[in-house]
């Protein structure tokens, strides 16, 4: 089973790199661009089949490393891949 | 009494702070290394500067799961004093023995300088030696020392006298909030700052501002 975890940063949260890359995109020309946000991207192959069982692993995973949760929301994507 | 330094794959300021203690104590702290399981009782544990596991997935994320991590927040719930230099600041808050967390400089560059800072807690282990409101010189290297925590979080740090160090009016050099530079825990005996006081601990390094720092707790635990 694979999984996809996207970390993003909780709204109120200040992001200067998405603030940056925001500004830069403006410099290059795209016009109408609102808010750019930056997170991470994490993949993890698990070899649980039962999903249910795979989340609450993947949950307990994001909860005492892949995120921190002070700042950081997490978002589970499972798949058969 | 004894005393150590956590030294971590990437940590880079343990043999300054090695000196410090030395010099406090009169004998040379020992050096654990971050795969050890074992900690011999310590009475003091300073988590230095650095860039441990090169700052994969977020500063201080991994040296807090290390195995040595567990000695040191053990021995942290049975009394010892502990002090989070730079990265160590950021492995205190990853390991939850301080609030908060530590994000990327609001400027998003690199700060190495001298800071000035207040003393805005001297009733802390590591700040005793300090007069309240006193201002020092101490420098700061960091990226990620933009300290962030909920608005509950602050008023409770700011309600139990637990901010320790202050960056002073105007001088805040990656938009901490409450321009923060150092917090401790509800005890005052673990501290977390940005700055780095071994940088500035003796005469020959431009100012001995961050000697005290360690004389005091050493005083302390004497």
């Amino acid at each position: 089973m694979k999984a996809t975890i996207h970390i993003t940063l909780k709204n109120g949260v200040l992001d200067p790199q998405g603030k940056a890359i925001e500004n830069a995109l403006g410099s290059l020309g795209f016009g109408g661009v609102d808010e750019v946000r930056q997170g991470k991207l994490i993949e993890v192959r698990l070899d649980e089949t039962d999903a249910d069982k795979a989340r609450a692993t993947l949950t307990d995973m994001c909860e005492k490393l892949l995120a921190n949760t002070v700042i950081e929301n997490y978002d589970i994507h499972l798949s058969e891949a | 009494m004894q005393a150590a330094v956590i030294v971590f794959p990437g940590s880079n300021c343990d043999r300054d702070v090695a000196v410090c203690l030395e010099a406090a104590t009169g004998q040379a702290p020992l050096m654990a290394w971050h795969g050890d399981a074992n900690l011999p009782k310590c009475d003091l544990i300073v988590l230095p500067g650095g860039f441990s596991y090169g700052d994969y997935l977020r500063c201080g994320a991994m040296a807090a799961n290390s195995p040595i991590l567990r000695e040191v927040v053990a021995q942290a719930h049975k009394g010892a004093a502990v002090l989070g230099i730079c990265n160590g600041f950021q492995v205190l808050t990853e390991c939850g023995l301080l609030p908060g967390v530590l994000m990327q400089n609001k400027g998003l560059n690199f700060v190495c300088r001298n800071t000035q800072l207040t003393i805005a807690n001297n009733k802390t282990a590591f700040t005793s030696l300090y007069g309240a409101g006193e201002e020092i010189t101490i420098p700061v290297a960091h990226n990620e020392g933009n300290y962030f925590a909920d608005d509950d979080t602050l008023k409770q740090l700011q309600d139990e006298d637990r901010i320790a160090l202050t960056y002073a009016k105007g001088d805040n050099p990656n938009g901490a909030c409450l321009d923060i530079a150092g917090i401790s825990d509800t005890s005052g005996r673990i501290v977390g700052m940005m700055p780095h006081p071994e940088r500035r601990a003796e005469a020959a390094l431009g100012g001995d501002d961050g000697k005290r720092m360690f004389t005091g707790v050493v005083e302390m635990l004497s």
